[in-house]
């Protein structure tokens, strides 16, 4: 049922890769490609993947320390002089602590400033709330001139990478720390700003981001079972947002469900909400982490602990269709 | 670039001061007394020491300003007019709506400013950024970063000054306006500096002090600072916040007001005084 576009397999025994990987290899590409890419770290190089980049290119490494808001600005003056900087940390660092430098310097200037943000979402696992970046679309997405994009997996955010060099802007690459399962291949389209439909479908829309569309596409198969045909939507760049797949899709379907690893709160949910209620508003429901700070647990635990599963899809697509009929 | 005497240089000074006063009072908001306090320090920077061209703002060659303490962009603004980069004229749109001249600057807006800045304490870490762009591309332009005292108190001020120690900036030479006062008082009363230039000593840098009011002084410390290899240089300018009008010297409450119409003629009467 799924596009032939994306990997064979993925609901029997997908590969599993950390979409931070995405990111250092990406890097490591640019390196070779692009003379202009910078890569600045924190601290937390090698947990970003950027040791890759630091090793082959030693002399466009500039390791900043522990001064997140230094490198944001670091970055933003490399970029003055055309460099295409890559800051890279977590996002409770990157975007949290070093907002004010994000806002005022980098995005209302337009600089040419990329952010590999890192350990998104719930399933940082083990390190807890302080470490798991629930809040990081909403503080990224109300910027202007800020391109933000979540990606599903390894290839993605590969890709994702790549192409925020193509942009002349700052741009946020958000990504996660665990494996995940690989449901794209090298090969399947990607464009920034283009959410990709997975899923055909007429019943109800999914429009997930990050890991979330896994879960949709699994949601899926177990409604098809029963009847109700999902459209399942990849839709990766948080901002801007597709409009044009996300209103021809409500239109068809009528109800709409969206699912992230973040806070209900500002973030993919609110973007869709937004958007439809002012033009083509329909019954919805946002998934979510519902207004709570995250904890300490294996990933797997805490993705059902708050309620970021596809057995939360499957409730919420049911709640929608009562709510369109 | 046209070589000034520095009793041309003190009149420059002194015709940016008038154009500030008269900017604010149009304005009817804005800040006086730091940007009175940083006069020769632009002077000497636009107007004898800084290789750069008006004409050709993007000149890749031009040396680089990078306003940290953005809200004393009006003074910036008055040389940036005097030396030719836009019309003098254009000095009264100052904060109002559809200006070119924000209130706090834009770099999007005016070609010839090279950050936007406003929120204290980040031009340092953006000088430590573009000087070492120039030692990656073996390039020979010098940044040059003004700062407040009071902006000291933010903590990325000291980060910075640790990576451009690191990193063994001598193309980034800093400037600290040292008037001693801040919106809530003076700076020993706020949150200490002393010993100012042991700490930047301490965090490797080069330190010059020197009077901030007196041209010359700058010019040599500026120059001398070109001459110093492997690390960061920094000038303490000790200055006076509101200098040239009597009655906003060392006051704290002229930080952020703009004069009225009566204080304003009482300013330029003043100013016309001090020509020379």
């Amino acid at each position: 049922m799924t596009t032939k576009n994306l990997a064979k397999d993925i609901y029997e025994k997908p590969d599993q890769i950390p979409t931070r990987h995405g990111y250092g290899d990406a890097l490591v590409h640019l390196g070779k490609t692009n003379k202009d890419v910078v890569v600045l770290g924190a601290d937390l190089t090698s947990s970003l993947r950027a040791h890759l980049f630091a090793k082959e290119f030693p002399e466009r490494f500039v390791e900043v320390g522990i001064a997140e808001q230094d490198m944001m600005n670091i970055a933003a003056g490399l970029s003055l002089v055309g460099k295409i900087p890559f800051v890279s940390t977590y996002g409770v660092f990157c975007i949290g602590r070093a907002w004010d430098q994000l806002r005022t310097t980098v995005a209302y200037a337009n600089l040419n400033v990329k952010i590999g943000s890192g350990h998104g979402g719930i399933s940082v696992g083990p390190d807890g709330a302080t470490h798991q970046a629930l809040e990081d679309v909403a503080l990224s997405r109300v910027l202007p001139n800020l391109t933000v994009i979540v990606p599903t997996d390894y290839h993605e955010t590969y890709k994702a990478t790549i192409s925020s060099t193509k942009i002349q802007g700052p741009v946020v690459v958000r990504f996660g720390r665990e494996k995940v399962p690989v449901i794209t291949t090298k090969n399947t389209p990607f464009k920034v700003g283009k959410a990709d439909i997975y899923k055909k479908g007429t019943d109800v829309t999914v429009i997930a981001c990050g890991v979330m569309v896994y879960e949709a596409l699994i949601a899926a198969k177990m409604l098809a079972k029963k009847g109700i045909d999902l459209e399942v939507i990849n839709c990766h760049t948080i901002k801007p947002l597709d409009m044009d797949t996300i209103i021809a899709s409500a239109k068809k379907t009528k109800c709409v469900v969206t699912a992230e690893e973040h806070q209900q709160i500002g973030g993919l949910g609110s973007a869709v909400a937004e958007f439809l209620s002012k033009n083509y508003p329909v019954p919805m429901r946002i998934i979510g982490v519902n207004d709570r700070f995250g904890e300490s647990g294996p990933p797997e635990d805490l993705m059902k602990e708050f309620g970021l599963t596809h057995e939360t899809i499957i409730k919420s697509v049911q709640d929608v269709v009562k709510m369109k009929k | 670039m046209k070589q000034h005497s520095e009793k041309e240089l003190k009149n420059i000074a002194n015709t940016l001061r008038k154009h500030l006063i008269k900017m604010l009072e149009k304005a009817g908001s804005g800040h006086p007394g730091g940007s009175m306090s940083s006069v020769e320090i632009i002077t000497a920077l636009y107007f004898a020491v800084m290789k750069h061209d008006p004409e050709n703002p993007c000149w890749e060659k031009r040396d680089r300003f990078i306003l940290s303490k953005g809200h004393v962009c009006p003074i910036l603004y008055a040389a940036m007019a005097e030396s030719g980069y836009f019309p003098v004229s254009e000095l009264m749109t100052l904060r109002k709506l559809g200006s070119r001249l924000q209130g706090h600057p834009h770099m999007c807006k005016l070609p010839g400013l090279e950050t936007s800045s406003g929120s204290l304490g980040q031009g340092l870490s953006i000088a430590v950024g573009v000087a070492k762009g120039f030692k990656m591309d073996e390039k020979k332009n010098h940044v040059y970063c003004l700062m407040g005292d009071g902006e000291l108190n933010e903590g990325q001020i000291w980060e910075a000054a640790m990576s451009a120690s690191q990193f063994q900036l001598d193309n980034l030479t800093g400037i600290v306006d040292v008037n001693g006062l801040q919106i809530d008082g003076w700076t020993k009363d706020v949150k200490c500096l002393s010993p100012l230039k042991d700490k930047w000593e301490s965090f490797g840098w080069y330190v010059i002090e020197v009077d901030g009011h007196n041209v010359k002084q700058i010019i040599d410390a500026l120059n001398h600072a070109k001459h110093i290899h492997f690390k960061p240089t920094v000038l303490l300018c000790h200055t006076i916040k509101g200098k040239g009008v009597s009655f906003m010297e060392d006051q704290a409450g002229w930080h952020g007001k703009a004069p009225n119409e009566e204080q304003t003629k009482k300013a330029l009467k003043e100013l016309e005084r001090a020509e020379v």
